[in-house]
């Protein structure tokens, strides 16, 4: 059995300045390409590692680090200049909990429309609603348009959708901080289950206790490449100490 | 350790318009979201489709026919009229909106990956499901002029119905992809659609071009797919129910296929461009 997901060379660079007009855009061109249209900036570059099946690995570093890139890429959502990514089976992205969500829609139609979004059957839906709902806690409010629930709601009706699509691959980025206490240590079991079925997880968070509580392996991020990589605890460490 | 590499997907590359058609359940609540959120808080929800054909069938019979007389050269020209004015309809709706899908769907665009192709796709199905309205209105206004149809003529009425949503799907993909980098897109594209009433026989007949335009300009005219599927309709649903001579387009059928064959050459396009821009789609948008 191979990795889960292998990055290789992985390279990623933006564009700084998108805005341009058509005008702008003939002139530049009409001039024959003469020098850059954009500055760019190399976000992520370099990096390589493979995440094993079942593991549960952490993206670590700060602000501007590339973490959120990296799973982007991993997801598929942007594409790398440069180096490949390959993951193995169904990778469900967590990338912003309730991206996705429509407020105009009731929460019930929500479900089944981020359900499919996130890559589910309308078969799979149907068996697993009531279980997405009763983990919510939201039972009676999910016939109301979404955009009347307060935000709490809307977290745990969005996390619950996102837990239950049963992904090979779970990508999740910063979303642990949903809800209150209570709902936060279910969606840690919640997680920590997936993990125990054999799921391979991704996590992106600056909750350093959390992770060393529920990753195996982190990988430190700076400045766009991998600068450390080993067992969660001494990952957090190592961030700690040039903290 | 033999790893079996064929196993490993990359992320982000699809197979396109076939990703669509494999996850058409996706597909189709999207447009249901669409059509849910564009009727929201109104009271006669998609009932407005029906109204709007409605009054302006009514105000075209009475401004065009009765004011202006501009029908007087052909015969039940209301009808002649209506049959192309929803083809242009249902073409505009589907372009203009499958244009600004992409944009419009930013927040999911940057965020999750799924085929992009779904949007301007779900784009001309809301637009074929508001055209269905406007062809009950035509079908009830052919009726009660004698309509009777054979079924060749309803086929290329269908026919005509798939020229345009393939047209309408390819240049959605093409224009869609390119107004994420420049949203002049949008602004060109509204700017097609005010002319292209006027490229096709709707509010006047195809043998005034003949009389004016020399031979080569009426083969280009002629094979603008959209003028093809105006044709279709005018002869499925306009044609048996004139009761005095009128000269149609040679080779309608001829024509159509010719039509299904520009409308394919256009998605293909669309699609090909689309692939190509997709990766900085979320980067971008």
């Amino acid at each position: 059995m191979g990795a889960a997901v292998i990055v290789k060379d992985l390279k990623k660079t933006f564009n700084l300045r998108h805005s341009h007009s058509l005008k702008e855009t003939l002139v530049w061109l009409v001039k024959g390409r003469k020098g850059d249209l954009t500055k760019r900036f190399d976000a992520l570059h370099d990096v390589s590692f493979e995440i094993q099946p079942g593991e549960t690995v952490a993206l670590l570093g700060f602000n501007g680090s590339g973490k959120s890139t990296l799973l982007k890429l991993i997801s598929g959502v942007i594409l790398p200049d440069k180096g490949t990514v390959r993951t193995k089976g169904r990778v469900a992205g967590l990338i912003e909990v309730g991206a996705g969500f429509h407020p105009d829609l009731s929460g019930r139609e929500n479900v089944f429309l981020n359900a499919a979004i996130l890559g589910m059957t309308e078969q799979e839906i149907n068996e697993k609603f009531e279980e997405i709902v009763a983990f919510s806690e939201i039972e009676q409010f999910i016939d109301t348009e979404v955009k009347f629930y307060s935000s709490g709601m809307f977290l745990r009706l969005a996390f619950a959708v996102a837990v239950h699509t049963q992904p090979d691959i779970f990508l999740v980025d910063e979303i642990l901080a949903v809800g209150d206490e209570p709902f936060q240590r279910k969606c840690l079991a919640k997680i920590k289950q997936l993990s125990d079925e054999g799921r391979t997880l991704v996590v992106v968070s600056h909750d350093l206790d959390m992770i060393s509580r529920i990753c195996d392996r982190g990988v430190v991020l700076s400045s766009g490449t991998v600068q450390f990589e080993g067992p969660a605890d001494q990952a957090v460490a190592w961030l700690r100490e040039r903290n | 350790m033999a790893t079996s590499t064929d196993t490993y997907a990359v992320p982000g590359v699809g197979a396109g318009l076939l990703d669509v058609y494999r996850r058409r359940y996706l597909l189709k609540l999207i447009v249901r979201k669409e059509l849910r959120v564009r009727y929201r808080g109104s009271v006669l929800g998609l009932a407005w489709s029906y109204v709007k054909p409605l009054v302006q069938y009514v105000v075209l019979f009475f401004a065009l026919g009765i004011v202006l007389r501009v029908g007087d050269q052909i015969p039940n020209y209301a009808l002649y009229m209506f049959s192309g004015v929803i083809v242009i309809n249902f073409f505009s709706e589907a372009f203009s909106n499958a244009t600004r899908s992409i944009v419009s769907n930013a927040a999911l665009v940057k965020k999750i990956y799924l085929p992009r192709e779904l949007f301007p796709v779900a784009s001309v199905w809301v637009a074929a499901v508001h055209f269905l309205p406007q062809l009950v209105v035509l079908l009830a206004a052919a009726l009660l002029t004698g309509w009777h149809p054979d079924v060749l003529q309803l086929i290329g009425a269908a026919l005509g119905f798939v020229i345009v949503a393939v047209t309408a799907t390819g240049l959605g993909l093409l224009a869609g992809a390119i107004n994420v980098f420049f949203r002049d897109a949008e602004n060109i594209v509204d700017m097609l659609m005010m002319i292209v009433t006027w490229t096709s026989p709707v509010l006047y007949d195809w043998t005034m071009i003949r009389r004016l335009a020399p031979e080569w300009v009426l083969v280009i005219y002629q094979l603008n797919p959209i003028t093809v599927a105006v044709e279709l309709f005018h002869w499925a649903f306009w044609y048996p129910t004139v009761n005095r001579p009128v000269e149609l387009p040679p080779h309608l059928m001829w024509t159509g296929l010719l039509g299904l064959g520009m409308a394919a050459l256009f998605l293909i396009i669309g699609q090909l461009v689309f692939r190509r821009l997709e990766g900085h789609f979320a980067q971008e948008v």
